[in-house]
């Protein structure tokens, strides 16, 4: 095996197990710090497809921007361990089944058809900061990406709009 | 041996002698901070262990590893000493893309002075300082203790706060490269003193001095620590290597800042005037670079001697009003400039 496979297969490993103690851990902290372990070893595997800049950027905005607030907000909240409801209406027992049955048969689609085709990455295409800059502030995407900036703008008015308003 | 075997065998002696040199670095930081300190305050600091007292970081090591390591009650103990070890490794791996000279030419085979040259090598940093804050809020939650807690809190608000600032004050060097990469960064600053980033982003340097003051808990922003009021803050339950370990972190991270801060705003390995580069014969660089590292960690040195302790509200506040839009200020200046005059 080669250096590269065996760096995949742990990254894999770290990345599926932290995913489990994320949704099996009842102490909301525990699983916070699953979660980033789970994004940082995603990272990983972006790394090793050849695409330091994407590995980069998911560590900075999810494993370190986003996750901080999470991490920020349960110690300032001191949260506890979570206790199960008992009971709990069937229907929604179902649903969380059904959801759960569609997502395993995607996954599995998804899985047979990368089997079947091969990797499906665009041959000749590098990753490197440069290019992805490239086809960012193409013609192509360049007004998505500017709406989105702008989406972002208004959220962020929104919300401190919203954090200055006092009393009533 | 094959060509991928070398790649290997050079990689491994790179990563070996950084960090070693880290090691010796940190041991012996300690040593000068103190004794600078005591100067400043008319104090002589440790003089016995050793000539001069050279020898008291081996004296201060053989002593922690002898301490008994306590676990506080109720502490989450699986955590608890986890954090160290989190805050140890990130305060290292960001080292592993900082350039420490130009390439050099080794047997007709060239050497980069580093040990990962990524192209986004600014960006990782970036995102390795990011998950920096990860081992000091686990140490400070882990512990179950409301100091510890009060000084992990504290220090997750700030990082958060600063990191911003810090990451912004990068740009306009970058704009000016038109690279992540730090080599093409110091690479761009060729040519003498006047054309290093500390004069054409005097602005961003500024910036970037403040913010890593904040990133790196040293004074006047060292309030996750702040012993009047927090008695040691997050690392008030450690004792020991895993005390050790925290201030090693805290050590490598302010060599670390000044490392980048040498490379990015000083002209890394460029020497102040193109003839002193090589003036006998061979390249200077590692030495032009290790000076500037190292006036950049006196200057930290002298921050604790010179400067008290600001108030929380007042760090927040100068963190989010002044550094931040100061900074975005100063990209879209940089960012005009290099449209309209280039």
């Amino acid at each position: 095996m080669s250096l590269d496979a065996i760096l995949f297969y742990v990254f894999a490993a770290v990345a599926v197990l932290s995913a489990v103690v994320v949704v099996a851990q009842r102490n909301p902290t525990y699983s916070a710090f699953a979660l980033i372990v789970t994004m940082a070893s995603l990272a990983g595997i972006f790394g090793l497809l050849g695409s330091p800049l994407i590995a980069v950027l998911q560590v900075i905005v999810y494993a370190g921007a986003i996750m901080v607030l999470f991490v920020f907000v349960l110690m300032l909240l001191n949260v506890q361990e979570e206790r199960r409801i008992e009971g709990g209406s069937p229907a929604f027992r179902w649903t969380a089944v059904g959801l759960g049955g569609l997502l395993a048969v995607q996954v599995t689609v998804v899985l047979l058809r990368a089997t079947r085709d091969g990797p499906a990455w665009a041959a000749g295409f590098d990753a490197s900061a440069r290019k992805v800059a490239q086809v960012l502030f193409s013609a192509q995407y360049v007004y998505v990406f500017e709406a989105t900036s702008i989406l972002i703008v208004a959220a962020l008015v929104g919300a401190l709009t919203l954090a200055r308003r006092t009393g009533k | 041996m094959s060509a991928t075997q070398q790649e290997l065998l050079i990689a491994v002696v790179k990563v070996l002698v950084i960090f070693n040199a880290l090691l010796i670095l940190f041991s012996f930081m300690t040593y000068v901070e103190r004794r600078m300190l005591a100067f400043m305050q008319f104090r002589l600091g440790p003089n016995r262990t050793g000539p001069l007292g050279l020898l008291q970081p081996i004296a201060d090591g053989i002593k922690l590893f002898f301490k008994e390591e306590l676990m506080p009650e109720g502490a989450n103990k699986w955590l608890f000493m986890a954090a160290p070890a989190v805050a140890v490794m990130t305060a290292f791996l960001s080292m592993a893309v900082v350039p420490w000279g130009g390439p050099v030419t080794v047997k007709g085979r060239e050497v980069t002075l580093q040990i990962a040259d990524l192209d986004v090598g600014i960006l990782y940093i970036f995102a390795i300082s990011s998950l920096g804050v990860y081992g000091i809020v686990l140490a400070g939650w882990s512990a179950n203790n409301k100091y510890t807690l009060m000084g992990g809190l504290r220090s997750s608000a700030q990082m958060f706060s600063y990191e911003l600032a810090l990451g912004l004050s990068w740009v306009g060097v970058i704009m000016l490269a038109s690279s992540f990469r730090i080599g093409d960064i110091v690479a761009a600053q060729a040519g003498g003193f006047w054309r290093w980033n500390f004069v054409t982003q005097f602005v961003g340097f500024l910036v970037y001095v403040v913010a890593a003051t904040a990133e790196v808990n040293r004074t006047p922003f060292d309030l996750p620590e702040a012993e009047t009021e927090l008695v040691g803050g997050f690392h008030t339950e450690y004792s020991s290597m895993r005390f050790a370990l925290l201030q090693m972190a805290e050590y490598v991270n302010m060599i670390t800042v000044s490392a980048i801060g040498a490379n990015i705003f000083f002209g890394g390995w460029l020497a102040p005037i193109p003839a002193l580069q090589a003036p006998f014969g061979f390249d200077l660089g590692l030495l032009w670079f290790l000076l500037k590292m190292a006036a950049a960690l006196f200057f930290f040195v002298w921050l604790r001697g010179t400067l008290t302790r600001v108030r929380y509200d007042q760090l927040m506040h100068f963190g989010w009003k002044v550094l931040v839009p100061v900074a975005t200020l100063n990209i879209l200046l940089t960012a005009a400039a290099v449209t309209f005059l280039r």
